[in-house]
Parts: C-alpha cells; structure tokens; sequence
C-alpha cells in the first residue's frame, strides 16, 4: 500500500515533468517565434520601418515669400507688406471650442465677423488644425494673450505679414488686390504648373497688377524640415531644405500724384481717363472711377461690403478705362479728317457746306448746330465740331475705308497693355457686320449706318485707353508703343531691374503734312474751338477734341435700373488731348459718364492734369501715405 | 544588527528569481523614464508601486504553502462574491466596469482572480489527486469558465484571458488527457462563430485591424501601425535610450502602460529585446524548475501556473506590441507602469519563493 502509493506518486511526478517538459517547449517556441517576429522587424524590414519613423516625424514645411511691393514711379508706396500679430488655435488640442473662444472674448476684442471668418475657415480648411481666429492684434492685446497664455492650451500668437494698400481707393483699379486662394486660382495654378510654389501660399493676386504680375510679385517658396509631434505641431527645425526668395518689387510709369489730381477732378462722376507718355507708351494716370477699397478684400470681404459694391449701379468693381465700351463721339473727328488726307478724300482747304443737316435717302442726318456752320474747311470743322462736314466726309469715305484707316490706331482691337481683362470693342466694318449678327437682313451694312460712324456713333465702341492710345500715336507723329504700367521690375536682394522696354507696336504711314493739318486743328480746339474755356490762360500749347456721346441704350454689362435711368441715360462726356503740341509729353483721353457736353464736363478735368504734368501745379498737394496702421477697421 | 536585519530580510527570498526581477524592474524604470517624459512623476509612483510590490512578494515569501493551500477556497469564493458585486454595483470607469467600490478606496476583484484561480485550482485537484476522472476536470473547467466570463463580460478581455490561462494551465499541468485538450480545441474552433457574436464592437474591431492595420489607419489601426513602426525602426542597436522618436514625439499611444515595449524596442532595439526575452525566459525557467522540485501536488501545480502566468503576460504583450496578435489590454509583466498588476505579479513570485523554501519540509 504504501509502496503502491509511493510510485503512485512518482508516476504522478513522472507525468507532471512531462507535462512541465512540454510547457517548457511551448514557451521556447513562442519566444523563437517572438524573436523571429523582432529580428524580421528590426534586421529584415528595419530600414522601411526607419524611414516610416522618418516620414512620421519630418514634415517638409514651407516657408512662403514675402510679396513684393508696388510703386509709382516716384516711389510711393502703392501696395505693401507689414508684419502683425494673429490669435491662432490649434483644435486638436483644444477640447472645449467655444468655450475657449468665450474666454479669449473677455481679452481680445473679437467680433461676430471673427467668428464667422473662422467657421468659414474650418469648414473650408479640412485637415489644416490651425487657424487664425483673430488677426492683426493689437500690441495691448498681444500681451495680455501672452500673460494668459498658460490658461489656453493650443492657442497661439503668430507673426505673419499682411498685404496694405496704404492710399486705398487712390489708383484701386490699376494696383487690384490680392485674396485668398479659392478653386479657380488653383485650377489656374495647376494649368501653369506653378501649385506647388504656393503650398504656404495663403492669398494671391486676383485683379489689376496684382494679378498680371502675381509670378514677379509672389516670389519662391522656401522649404525647411520640420519635426513634429503626432499631433502634428513643430517641436523643432531640422534644416533648411531652401530659403524662401522674395518676390519682385515693381515699380510704375504711373505718376500716383497725377493720378490723385484727375480722380479728385471727378468729383462724384463716373468715367475713366488714361494718359500716355506718347514716345514711350508708358502710362501716367489710369483712372476708373468710382474705385473702391482694395483693403476690403485681402482677408475675405464680408457679405455687407460686397453687396454694397457688387450691387451698387456705379459698378465701382468694373475698370472702365480696361473694360468700359464707349462711343467715341466727336472725338472721333480728328482721325477721320486725318483719314481723309492720307487717303486723298479731302484736301485741307476744301470746302464742306453745312446747312445744318445731311440727307442721305430719306433719312435726314442733323447737325447739333441747327441752322448750321455754313462753309467750313478741315481745320475748322474740328475746331467747331461740325457734324454736316463728317458725315459728307464719311459718305465720301465709305465704311471700309474708314474701318481700315482707323484699325491702324488700335480701335476695335485690345492694346496688349500689362493688365489682364481687357475688352477688344468694336470697330465696325461690313465684315464685322456679317460676323457679328445673324440673319441676312441684320449682317448688312446699310448706307445710313456709315454716316452715323463719321461722328464717332453707331456701333463704335471703345475703351478709353484704346481712345488714349490713339490719341499718343497721332502725338507721336504715328509711332504707337505698347501701353504698360509697369517701368520696371525690381530684385529687392540685388537690386537687379528690369526694364519694360518701350515696344514699338507699330509706325503708321502718316504725311507730314496730314499731321501737321490735324495737330493744327486740334491745338485750335483748346484755343478757339469748343475747349477754349478749359484751356484758357495755359502756359504751355496743347491740343484737344471734345465729344459728346449718345447713350442710345444702355450698354451690355449695364443692368437697367428704373429710378436711374434718366441720369444714365444722360450723354457720355468726352476729351482727348495732348501736349505741348510740338514735341508732346503727354496725351490723354478723358471719359465722364452722363455728364453732357464733353467741354464742360471732361475738358476741366483733362487741364488739371495737364497742368499738374507739365507745370507741377496742382490746386491741393496730394497728400503723402501715412504709416501703416497696425489695425484697419472693416479690413477683414 | 544590520546583518541580521538582512539576514531576515533575505530569508525566504531565492536569489535567482530576485536577481531577474529586479533586471525587469531596472529596465522597465529607465523605460518609463523616457516613456513618461512628460508626466516624470511616474517614474516617482512606479518606485514606491515596486516597493509596495516588493513588500508584499517578501511578505507572500514568508507565508507557508499550507496556509494558501487552506485559505484557497474562501479567498476562491470572497473574490468570486466580489466579481458578482462588481457586476451589480461596479464603478463604471472608460465604459467598462471594473472597480468594486469599498468606501474608502475601490479595487479591481478580476486582479485578484489572478491569483485567487491557480491556488483554487491546485487546492482542489490537490484533495482529489489519487485518482483525477473527467468529472474533477469538469468540475475545474467550470471553476474556470464562471469568473473568467464575467470578467470578459466587464468588459476587460485581456484580464479575463491571464485568469484564464493562469487557470488553464493548472489543469494541463494536472494532466487533462491529451484527447480532452484536442477535443477541446477543436470544440472551441468550431464555437468560434458564436463567440464572435458575443464579442464587443471594438473587441471584433481590434480582431479585425490585426489583419490589416491599415485599413484603419487613425482609428483602430493606429496603435499597432504606430508601435510596429516603433519596433521596426529601433533596428539592431536601437535609438539609445531617450532617442526614441516614436515615442517622444508621442506616436505610441499607452507608451508607459500597455505599449510600453515599444518604447523599449524602439531605444533599445534587437539587443535589447533580446535581453529582454532572455530575462522572462529565465524567469519562467526558474519558476518552471521551481514546480518541478516542488514536494506537493498543490505547490507543483501553483508554482508552474505562476511561471506559465508570466509567460502568458509576456507572449501576448509583446506580439500585441509588435502586431503579431490583436491588441488586448494585457501589460509587459514588471515593466508597464501600473501598481496593481506589479503587485499581483509579485505575491506571485512571493507564492514561488514559499514554494522553493518549503520544498523540503513537506512531504505529505
């Protein structure tokens, strides 16, 4: 019995060491396999496991360049940089979001439009944890964040630079603005295979200059690796892959203090006026008015700012002198007498008699002096604007010719000035009127229709720098250059600059003597003629045509407004000119909208830029920018 | 004076086993050290937790084998009413409940049963020993089954499965028949589909991710793309220990707790890991020869469920860590910062120590 119990129990032993034996073999085999799973993970596979630690931990950062400046030719500043501080939060860090944005209310100010900025920018910035509840702090506000700083975990203050257009509506059309990138800018990005020089890239030029000339202004975008944390904040730099190069400053042919004159010579009108420096094509003044301020749209224009322009009947959004199409009215005059000489239609002394009306038909064609100007020659048909002698002369011309003769000074074609969006307008001919419409009975040209066309009516339309551009290639003798804004863009690292260099366009074939006719007659104008009351007493000799334009219906892009449509059915004023008439300097065409009668509404306008040009006079010296202010109202 | 002190405070105490611990609890310091970079005051908590720890495992080592023996089953049944309390008035903490709230502190029961299960089982196939029947079998498989289901249905499955495994290794010791097991297996495998059933979302979401980590990248895959990542990168030699940039960049979530080894992998790399197997492995060894040596059913069958405990806690931590096994919420045995499962582990390794003290003087 006991001894049965004793091997009993052995046997028990014996069977418990096998079964420990094979719990032994199951952890050896489970530590192989553990080993084999290490030494798979960290001999085999280590060098892709590395380089995914790696891709956790690098973020390639970029570093977004500074926007270059715009300047006038004198160096005003126009547009540019200044660094302020913003209230950033990082929502992934922060548990409580509203109620951390009521804290930061009790110290910074923040507004309704802040939050709702900033709901904007969350909804539309998937994926991006930081963003910008307030910008442009103030310094009080700046430091009272920092002493509170402990109390909001994921709050940040950040230094960023902001776009300031310091003369605000002053030249608003020319300078444009920037704005935030939206989907047709990337979409456009894409197309020039330039996405990723804006991947730090916030904003981007969307109108005027800063548009056309968004590849000098924006810059190179610089590279750095940054570590980051898995929630994706910066702990530190590593190294700076490449540095961000600073986008080009450009500097203006225009003369901002010529500019200020004619937009205040406006006064409360509508219009455009361009001034061209006629042996350059440099451009002086560009002026649309009304303008706007370009300050509005940097950060996101609230709706209550955009309706008020948007919806405004000035359309102070629209650039007239670009994109407004005009008739040219009786400023039209002077190229089709030089019309007429070049192409042995008329001699200068020949005589035209003005009853008062030309009847062409049945149709009865009125002069606006109704009893008529009697015998007039060429001269003296610009000087007193005779109606009867151009619509002899265009029946004489015929409307090829006349489309012909004036397609070599640009109408009805785009000028290829340096700013994007500009409209062609018309110059009708009888090709352009079997293109134009559609049906047999409206695609032909009607004799009436070219009688019309000699005092710059009928389907003419025109931007007021094509206009101007005609007017500085008759100045210059028929040499036309290529209009731009831009004198020359500048490396702000090396000071490198690089001209625009003044393009001939073309040479038109002029006489002369057809010249020296037409010049003659329009220096009359400003002495004798219908703007001799504007010119009065200059020292210096000039040349003009004024121009009255009929609104017959309102132009396409005009939406129709019932209380308005007296005034804006009003006549367009219109003057051109340059000077001095010997060797000119500057010429010019003027536009005011509804205004009447062009000699007393645009000649005015056109003398004070002529003075304050030629004799540095101005009336009210246009005042200096201010510095900077570090907060703008209603800018955001 | 001193030397007898020391004397009495290394009585009981078997040298090997200590020496290895105390490698374990070295490492899993420095590793805190540079997992908790920042929160240091671990380091700190998880000191004194050792020390309580340590305490506890001398206290354990004093303690004769016939005293656990005969205080097996009231423990057995005060845990088991504590499990059933838990059920019915149980803190709810993380969606799960766990804690059993006392007034003036609230433990987690299912960390007893660590302990509780292995001394019940032995104890019980301890008085059957001369002949063990499938009904005895029976009878501890449904000693098992009853704590370890109610403790998965907490629900805290990594738990359930040390109970379980600390269970089931008592009764493979005791020499359920080879038939049984497969048959069991095989039951098992075929019960699979409605265990499935019976699983918590995340518990099948987390079955799932092992298979492919990357279909849930920030979700559910996160952690074990994050921690493989941590392993894989540490390569043979390791970042050196506070380089881990897995870890101080905050890619490995639970990095002083569950995660734990990935921080260690990934600054210590295949050496370290190495010496890190080689410890457990050691460990389990130690206390496997202890069972082996052990004079009584009881005391074997304790000892050896011990060491298969440690061995459990180590396999599943660090193939969770490294992606060979879905994540459960099982730590790195002596290294994860955490007070009640050193503790545990320690009255643990102070019941082997008992057992290799008193090898000798029971022969009944």
């Amino acid at each position: 019995m006991r001894l049965a119990e004793i091997r009993n129990t052995q046997r028990e032993l014996y069977y418990f060491q096998l079964r420990l034996g094979v719990a032994g073999i199951i952890v050896l085999a489970a530590f192989a396999i553990l080993f084999a799973r290490f030494f798979y993970l960290q001999v085999i596979q280590s060098e892709y496991y590395a380089t995914k630690a790696e891709d956790n931990r690098i973020f390639i950062r970029p570093i977004p360049p500074n926007r270059g400046l715009i300047l006038d030719r004198g160096g005003v500043v126009l547009a540019r940089n200044y660094s302020a501080y913003t209230l950033e939060l990082t929502l992934s860090k922060i548990a409580d979001l509203e109620g951390t944005i009521e804290e930061l209310a009790t110290l910074v100010d923040i507004q309704p439009k802040d939050r709702r900025r900033f709901r904007k920018l969350r909804e539309e910035s998937k994926g991006l944890d930081t963003l910008p509840l307030r910008i442009r702090l103030t310094d009080e506000e700046v430091a009272r964040l920092a002493v509170n700083r402990h109390r909001f975990p994921g709050m940040d203050i950040k230094g960023r630079l902001f776009r300031q257009y310091p003369l605000g509506e002053l030249a608003s059309h020319v300078v444009g603005y920037i704005g935030r990138i939206d989907d047709r800018d990337v979409a456009r990005l894409e197309e020039a295979d330039v996405r990723g020089n804006y991947k730090g890239s916030d904003h981007i030029g969307k109108t005027g200059l800063e548009r056309s000339y968004e590849r000098e202004l924006h810059g190179t975008t610089g590279f750095e690796e940054v570590e980051t944390d898995a929630g994706g904040l910066i702990v530190k730099l590593l190294r700076r892959t490449a540095p961000a190069v600073s986008g080009n400053d450009i500097s203006l042919t225009l003369d901002i203090g010529l500019q200020e004159i004619v937009e205040r010579a406006f006064g409360e009108n509508r219009g455009a006026l361009v001034a061209i420096e006629p042996s350059t094509g440099a451009i002086l003044a560009f002026v649309s008015k009304p303008g706007y301020d370009p300050n509005l749209f940097i950060d996101g224009i609230d709706p209550v700012n955009w309706d008020a322009l948007n919806n405004s009947p000035e359309h102070p959004l629209n650039n007239r002198a670009l994109t407004g199409l005009y008739p040219l009215g009786s400023t039209f005059k002077p190229f089709m007498a030089l019309a007429a000489l070049e192409l042995g239609t008329r001699t200068p002394t020949q005589l035209t008699f003005d009853p008062g009306y030309f009847t062409l038909g049945n149709t009865r064609f009125r002069d606006f002096k109704a009893d008529g100007h009697g015998y007039v020659d060429m001269v003296r048909s610009i000087v007193v604007s005779c109606d009867t002698y151009y619509y002899v002369l265009a029946n004489d011309l015929g409307i090829d010719n006349i489309a012909h003769f004036m397609g070599q000074f640009g109408f009805g074609a785009r000028t290829g000035i340096d700013l994007e969006g500009e409209s062609a307008g018309v110059l009708p001919s009888q090709e352009w009127k079997r293109k134009y419409f559609k049906t047999p009975e409206q695609q032909r040209w009607y004799a009436g229709e070219t009688i019309s066309i000699g005092i710059g009516q009928g389907y003419h339309a025109h931007t007021p720098l094509q206009l101007a551009l005609a007017v500085a290639a008759l100045a210059n003798d028929g040499v036309m250059h290529r209009p731009h804004l831009v004198d020359y863009v500048e490396n702000p690292r090396t000071g490198e600059r690089t001209y625009t260099k003044p393009q001939p366009l073309k040479t038109i074939p002029l006489k002369a003597e057809s010249l020296e006719v037409i010049k003659r007659a329009m220096a009359g104008v400003n002495k004798e003629g219908t703007s001799a009351r504007a010119f009065a007493g200059a020292s210096y000799t000039s040349a003009g045509k004024t121009g009255t334009a009929q609104v017959i219906a309102l132009k396409h892009g005009e939406k129709y407004v019932a209380s308005q449509v007296d005034e804006y059915l009003r006549d367009h004023a219109l003057f051109i000119a340059f000077a001095p008439v010997e060797s000119p300097k500057i010429a010019l065409a003027v536009l005011v909208e509804n205004a009447g009668f062009g000699a007393r509404a645009a000649a005015p306008i056109a003398r004070k830029a002529l003075d304050y040009y030629l004799l540095g006079k101005s009336v009210d010296k246009p005042a200096r920018p201010a510095p900077a202010p570090k907060k703008q109202d209603g800018d955001d | 004076m001193i030397n007898r002190f020391l004397a009495r405070l290394s009585e009981g105490i078997d040298g090997p086993l200590f020496a290895i611990v105390c490698g374990l609890l070295a490492l899993g310091l420095a590793t805190l050290y540079s997992a908790a970079f920042q929160a240091p005051a671990r380091v700190g908590a998880q000191a004194l937790n050792i020390l309580l720890a340590l305490a506890l495992m001398w206290v354990a080592a004093q303690i004769p084998p016939q005293a656990f023996m005969r205080y097996a089953v009231p423990a057995f049944v005060l845990v088991l009413l504590m499990l059933v309390g838990v059920a019915l008035f149980g803190d709810v903490r993380n969606n799960a409940r766990r804690w059993l709230p006392l007034g003036f502190t609230s433990i987690q029961p299912s960390e007893l049963m660590k302990i509780a299960m292995p001394l019940m089982l032995a104890g019980y196939f301890h008085r059957h020993g001369a002949a063990l029947r499938l009904r005895e079998y029976a009878v501890a498989i449904a000693l098992l089954a009853v704590p370890t289901v109610m403790i998965a249905r907490q629900p805290d499955l990594g738990t359930a499965l040390l109970v379980a495994a600390a269970g089931f290794s008592v009764i493979f010791l005791a020499g359920l028949s080879w038939k049984v097991i497969a048959g069991g297996s095989a039951a098992v495998l075929a019960s699979l589909p409605i265990l499935w059933g019976a699983l918590h979302d995340y518990q099948r979401r987390r079955f799932l991710t092992l298979l492919d980590p990357s279909s849930d990248p920030l979700g559910a895959g996160y952690h074990i793309i994050q921690s493989t990542i941590a392993v894989g990168s540490g390569g043979i030699t390791g970042k050196g220990w506070l380089s881990g940039t897995q870890t101080h960049l905050e890619f490995i979530p639970e990095r002083a707790t569950d995660f734990v080894f990935a921080v260690y992998s990934e600054e210590f790399g295949l050496i370290g890991n190495t010496l890190l197997l080689v410890l457990y492995l050691a460990l389990i060894m130690r206390g496997l020869m202890i069972a082996a040596n052990a004079p009584t059913l009881f005391t074997r069958l304790v000892a050896g469920s011990i060491a298969l405990t440690f061995f459990t806690y180590a396999v599943v931590n660090m193939g969770m860590v490294s992606g060979l096994l879905p994540v459960v919420g099982v730590p790195l045995p002596l290294v994860s910062y955490g007070g009640t499962s050193l503790v545990t582990l320690c009255v643990g390794l102070g019941i082997l120590m008992s057992i290799q003290r008193h090898r000798a003087l029971v022969q009944t």
